[in-house]
């Protein structure tokens, strides 16, 4: 006998569904339309960066001005000028640059040796990894700003010394991430049958181990670029980084923090700009964590 | 283990790594280019009173030599003094570290609950809207530069507003009150920084337990949401915050380098920010030692905490 | 109020939009227990959860309806479904441990579920350990004050039980309430449910996949396919039908004994049962898979079905009446007269009693016998292995032989060591003592050591196919792997996955996109790639479905005829060892307790923990000497490891050194301080048919105190 009711309940389910599905899809949307507006704040800084202050604004940004001195935001200089007449935003957009080749080059480098570090600790086990794990608890003995101070500022004031500082204090947290996520593969059977079948370790590595673990390096990545912008900004607040004169946000800040109350905008801008820049890439890697932890 | 034992052998291992960091300290300095004396004599000075510098400061000497007179100097509690400053360091240091222990315990002592109560909130409403606007905040504040909120908040609250000083340093002979109003902006500002990741930490571990079997049996047995978060969530979800906590003190002593430094505070960490400047080697390196020993100690006692809450590591073994 | 019991009507569920409970439809009386048993995927968790009220996110009721004494639970608004939950029904969820609080301690929980029912907070503490004592657990007081993880895993399932009973609900619900618990601890539960039963005068519901756990504690059983109920009625025969014989046409028959629908039926003849040997009685495979959730056009069984017929394909039959109390949903369902040959408690099997079964190689053997495979030279002997982690010993002095062709069975609880053996075997476990040969020659006890000719020789085939491979990796790729570092220059991928019974379409698979079946396949293709001399098969079936096990377990046996490999096939369920094996050998904590063939081994006299194995697989207690006088022997080890809980024991002989070994002829031996005489014998295995618990509880309740 075959059964009669299954026509009508079908429809009722494909209903309910709908609904559930077209509400579904919006709460998806609002996060993704958050996370398009993040890239394209972070976009537009990157095309800045690589373009020039030329793009937004004809003030040069080290041209001097005495009669402008502390002019306020109005026609001629959109966001003012500073105590020697420059103009501010287009210091502002001349600052990007050197923020936008730190970070990345610092990040790079730190997720490409701390990812190698984590990854062979926790595949070679043993020793090795007592070693590192060793070496990476003395280094983190110091808060990571703590110690990117005390180097740069022994050392002195240069991109490259900015740029390898903050990769040496992002190299442990990368590496501890990278173990973890590796060691948890490495207790997986298939990582021990490819043991049994004789494959050699560095095959093991990069062949079986890496692919399973990609995801947390890049979820690793995204979250030090957001460090990196914001390690880059803070020691070259702290007068560490850049030349003195160089238009570059952090510096800025510092420079003009004694002008707070004459012509708060010369503070207010460049301090804007790191937060706008710093928050875009943090919803950037906070987008994509969420895509890679539930695909 | 139980408890006691593993406070010991964290205690006991505690000196090793305060050498290794004591060596790690001695090292950077001696990376230096140029030339200790001639830099605080100035470029013009001879050679010869560099070279009187020198010898009086000890610097031609070797150098294990001179990192184990500096050890023992340190240990014995004679840190030196202070070419620049014209003062014993270890007066400088402990009272600059006092000051900077303060505005770190008033920040803590805000930013535990706050980011308690907003962490839980998230997660019992998660993804409806309290969490996206308290974990998008989360996500933004936590991410800026100390420096920037503090530029905003003082060009906000103390330039335009003025509802706050400038300066943090309190008035000389003033009470508490003062004292408070004074420190209330460096405060706020580093707990808009901690506070985000430390209540995104909770938020997460809140949808966790909440989705855990345990509580997923509780509510079959039909307890009221009320219930269920005083009973278990509670709990659960609060005690995995220690370790963010743990971790947040990094960038809280971080921060104070900053935060000092933006609100014109005398801390520990401006001054170890400016005798690195200053390449004043005697409070540089013992800044930098107690510093570490203070984050050494912080790091341990939120540990401790974090065990003493979950029985399972309370108690252990048998499991 | 007068208890009506459960009452389920036409319910209709779907999930994500697609169907996944088409119209199930059962009752259960006060006092009687249900079994629904199903594999993965036919509904089952679903219907457990529905019948607390719970749905899961992204799921919808459709239709029908679950009363309980009368009352919709499906109409309950939020606040009466709390009321209802906290007083009406209980549930007990698979994985105990889970379930509760970790941070709490185990009287706080239970108070809390008391308080939470309406018990006045002052009268919870009284109320809770008493709560403790219904189910049996012992010294309630210093107990109550402990933390989850300190109890064992039968005692944190029982303090979930206890939670569940508060308010002494009229509806119990567990589902899979023994899966990850030994073989001895699952018969205290299931006595624990046969007695509560008795008292609580509940419905109860027993979610399974086991098909033998449901025989041995339940009424009634259903059985659920593809989110339909396809039969329905009691699990055994009724008691009171003892001695019957053919002529009476009203007699009950149980499902367990007569399925009605094929599913049944095939499913049961899937499944080894113990004493069952390949030799004799292959089990038969499912082919197919069950499907997803969905609609289906006619008979959802059809296409796995031998007998269907167009009529089967075209309309989906309705669940209809086929005897007292019992309904199918078939076309055409079997005949399911009771068996006029045999008395209903032996079992209408073709194979001889084992007790008289003829030991491998005896020239007694029965008529008609298919002897098993020669043994050849000793392939493997090991040799005072000893192994260690950190201070536990997992592996004491054990001594094993595997000869060539020979598959043997290693049979052994959790804690038995029977993993760490594997490894050392394998060159993975390295920390400890003793001797390796392989094929005549030293074996180094690590891995890295060996050569690759040797690593080649032995190999090993993982329980879990879900993590065995690796999940980036497309199959062509795993096995390309494989053949390329083993040197297996002659062979494809293309064969390789051709042996294993699997199409050249599964090559360009990622693992995730192939059934745990098929992985299992592919896994075991990847271990003998290069004809190893040796197989290590750690639990391989475990973690699939019954209708899937057999297909596996043939293509193992398959393989070994073909190849003549040898297996160490390890797992703790004793059937399925028993099934394949030639051999079987049973550790305990770190020791082997016995040795020997299989058939030897299953019919006794046997050691009393193979005793005690095989008497909880068939639903009896573990026997014990009826002089012994119960109580924990102390333990000091040195002793046997066993003795603390052996109903044999010796106080001052047992634990006081190791037992000696004695044999008991054609290379079957046991370590024990009891003569050959006075060894244990488990009664009725020629049965195989489970007795139930509940008679074996009703025995032990009159008996004790």
């Amino acid at each position: 006998m075959v059964s009669a009711g299954a026509g009508h309940t079908d429809a009722r389910a494909l209903a309910v569904v709908g609904t559930e599905r077209m509400a579904g899809l919006a709460r998806g949307a609002h996060r993704d339309v958050v996370a398009v507006v993040a890239g394209a704040v972070a976009a537009a800084w990157v095309v800045v960066g690589l373009l020039g202050w030329r793009v937004l604004t004809p003030h040069d940004p080290a041209l001097q001005n005495p009669s402008d001195r502390f002019a306020r935001p109005g026609v001629a200089h959109w966001i003012g000028a500073d105590q020697f007449g420059r103009d501010v935003l287009a210091r502002v957009l001349a600052g990007a640059r050197p923020v936008l080749v730190v970070a990345p080059l610092a990040t790079a480098l730190a997720v490409v040796v701390g990812t190698a570090v984590g990854l062979t600790a926790a595949g070679l086990g043993g020793w090795f990894d007592g070693v590192a794990m060793r070496v990476l608890d003395a280094v983190t003995v110091f808060p990571s700003i703590i110690a990117a101070t005390l180097f740069a500022a022994l050392v002195g004031r240069s991109r490259l010394v900015l740029i390898l500082v903050i990769a040496a204090t992002f190299v442990p947290i990368v590496a501890r991430g990278v173990r973890a996520a590796t060691l948890v593969e490495c207790a997986k059977p298939y990582v021990e049958a490819a043991r049994l079948r004789g494959e050699p370790t560095w095959s093991l590595l990069v062949r079986e181990l890496l692919p399973n673990v990609r995801a947390t390096v890049l979820v690793e990545a995204t979250s030090r670029l957001g460090d990196a912008v914001f390690a880059a900004a803070t020691l070259s607040f702290l007068g560490l980084g850049e030349p003195p004169g160089s238009p570059e946000w952090g510096a800025t800040v510092s420079e003009n923090r004694v002008w707070l109350t004459l012509a708060p905008w010369t503070l207010l801008a460049p301090a804007l700009a790191i937060a706008s820049l710093v928050v875009a890439v943090a919803l950037l890697a906070d987008a994509l964590r969420r895509r890679v932890d539930a695909p | 283990m139980t408890v006691g034992s593993y406070l010991l052998r964290r205690l006991a291992a505690i000196p090793l790594t305060l050498l290794g960091a004591s060596l790690l300290v001695f090292a950077t300095t001696v990376v230096l280019p140029g030339n200790v004396a001639r830099t605080i004599l100035g470029r013009e000075a001879s050679d010869a009173s560099v070279a009187v510098l020198n010898a009086q400061l000890g610097l031609d000497r070797p150098l294990p030599a001179q990192y184990l007179s500096w050890l023992a100097g340190f240990l014995t509690g004679d840190w030196g003094t202070s070419a620049t400053l014209r003062a014993p360091v270890r007066d400088l240091v402990l009272d600059r570290l006092g000051a900077s222990m303060l505005v770190a315990g008033l920040a803590f002592v805000v930013l535990v609950p706050v980011a308690l109560a907003l962490g839980l909130l998230a997660g019992i409403h998660h993804d409806r809207w309290p969490d996206r606007l308290i974990s998008g905040m989360a996500l933004g504040l936590g991410a800026t530069p100390e420096f920037v909120t503090g530029v905003v908040l003082l060009v906000v609250f103390a330039a335009t507003l003025r509802w706050f000083p400038v300066s943090a340093r309190p008035t000389p002979g003033a009470g508490p009150l003062d004292m408070l109003w004074h420190l209330t902006l460096p405060v706020v500002c580093l707990v808009l920084l901690c506070c985000g990741y430390v209540a995104r930490h909770v938020r997460a571990s809140t949808v966790a337990v909440l989705a855990s079997p345990y509580v997923r049996a509780a509510r079959l047995r039909g307890m009221p949401v009320g219930r269920l978060v005083r009973t278990h969530v509670l709990r659960n979800a609060t005690v995995p915050a220690t370790s963010a906590l743990g971790v947040q003190l990094q960038f809280l002593l971080g921060g104070l380098v900053v935060v000092e430094l933006l609100f014109d505070y005398p801390g520990i960490g401006a001054l170890l920010l400016r005798s690195a400047m200053d390449k004043d080697l005697p409070t540089l390196q013992a800044s930098a030692m107690v510093l570490g020993a203070a984050y050494m100690l912080i790091v341990l006692a939120a540990d401790l905490v974090y065990r003493l809450l979950d029985p399972r590591l309370r108690l252990g073994g048998t499991w | 109020m007068t208890r009506q019991g459960l009452r389920v009507g036409d319910l209709r569920a779907a999930y994500g939009g697609e169907p996944v409970l088409h119209g199930v439809s059962f009752s259960v009386e006060p006092g009687e227990i249900l079994g629904l048993v199903g594999e993965s995927g036919c509904g089952k968790s679903t219907l457990g959860y529905l019948l607390a009220g719970e749905i899961a996110p992204g799921g919808q009721v459709l239709d029908g309806r679950i009363e309980l004494d009368g009352v919709d639970v499906l109409t309950l608004d939020p606040h009466a479904l709390r009321g209802w939950r906290a007083r009406q029904v209980g549930i007990v969820h698979q994985e105990a441990a889970a379930s509760l609080d970790p941070t709490m301690t185990v009287g706080a929980q239970v108070r809390s579920a008391l308080v939470n029912s309406g018990v006045p907070r002052s009268a919870s503490a009284q109320t809770a350990l008493g709560l403790l004592s219904r189910v049996r657990l012992p010294e309630v007081e210093t107990l109550a004050r402990r933390y989850p993880h300190q109890l064992s895993g039968g005692q944190q399932q029982r303090v979930v039980i206890a939670c569940a009973l508060v308010g002494n609900p009229r509806l119990l619900v567990l589902d899979e309430p023994t899966t990850g618990l030994d073989a001895s601890v699952r018969h205290e539960i299931l006595t624990l449910i046969a007695q509560l039963r008795a008292e609580l005068v509940a419905a109860i519901v027993l979610i399974s996949h086991d098909l033998t756990l449901i025989g041995q504690v339940c009424d009634r059983v259903g059985v659920l396919y593809a989110g339909r109920l396809v039969e329905l009625g009691p699990a055994r025969a009724e008691p009171g039908d003892t001695g019957l014989l053919s002529g009476t046409q009203h007699s009950s028959s149980g499902v367990l004994d007569t399925p009605a629908h094929p599913y049944t039926a095939a499913l049961l003849a899937s499944q080894p049962r113990l004493g069952q040997s390949r030799t004799r009685q292959p089990l038969s495979a499912i082919p197919g898979q069950a499907p997803g959730p969905g609609i289906t056009v006619g008979c959802a069984f059809a296409p796995r079905c031998p007998l269907a017929t167009a009529t089967c394909r075209a309309g989906e039959p309705t669940l209809d009446p086929v005897g007292h109390r019992r309904f199918v949903r078939c076309h055409f369902p079997l005949d399911t007269a009771p068996l006029d040959t045999a008395p209903p408690d032996t079992a209408p099997l073709d194979t001889a009693p084992l007790d008289t079964a003829p030991l491998a190689g005896s020239p007694a053997a029965g008529p008609a016998q298919p002897v098993g495979p020669p043994r050849g030279s000793a392939l493997l002997e090991v040799r005072g292995l000893t192994r260690r982690y950190g201070r536990t010993v997992a592996v004491d002095h054990v001594e094993l032989d595997i000869h060539q062709r020979e598959v043997v069975g290693l049979v052994g609880e959790s804690g038995s060591g029977k993993t760490t053996l594997a490894r050392a075997l394998l060159g993975l476990a390295t920390v400890g003592e003793g001797t390796l040969r392989f094929q005549g020659g030293e074996l180094h006890p690590r891995l890295a050591r060996r050569t690759a000719e040797t690593r080649r020789q032995i190999q090993l085939v993982f329980q879990n196919p879900d993590t065995s491979l690796n999940p980036r990796q497309r199959i062509r790729r795993i096995l390309g792997r494989a053949l390329r570092t083993l040197r297996a220059g002659q062979d494809t991928v293309e064969q390789v996955v051709e042996r294993v019974g699997l199409g050249a379409e599964v090559l360009d698979a990622r693992p995730d996109q192939l059934s745990g079946g098929q992985k299992q396949r592919v896994a075991i293709g990847r271990g003998l790639v290069g004809d190893p001399a040796l197989v290590v098969c750690d639990e391989p079936v475990s973690a699939l479905d019954v209708s899937v096990q057999a297909g596996v377990l043939e293509l193992l046996a398959a393989e070994r005829d073909e190849r003549g490999t040898a297996y160490l096939f390890i797992s703790h369920d004793l059937a399925v060892v028993g099934y394949l094996a030639d051999r079987v050998v049973v550790m305990y904590r770190g020791r082997i307790v016995e040795d020997g063939p299989t058939d030897a081994v299953l019919a006794g006299p046997h050691h009393p923990y193979t005793a005690a194995l095989i008497a909880s697989s068939t639903g009896q207690s573990p026997p014990r000497d009826p002089r012994s006088l119960p109580g924990p022997v102390p333990t000091r080890n040195l002793g046997c490891r066993f003795a603390p809980s052996c109903g044999y024991a010796m106080p001052g002989t047992c634990d006081i050194e190791r037992p000696p070994r004695r044999e008991l002829g054609a290379g079957h031996h046991l370590d024990c301080f009891l003569e050959p005489g006075e060894l244990p014998l488990v009664a009725s295995l020629s049965s195989a048919v489970p007795t139930t618990v509940a008679s074996t509880a009703n025995q032990t309740q009159g008996a004790s105190q």
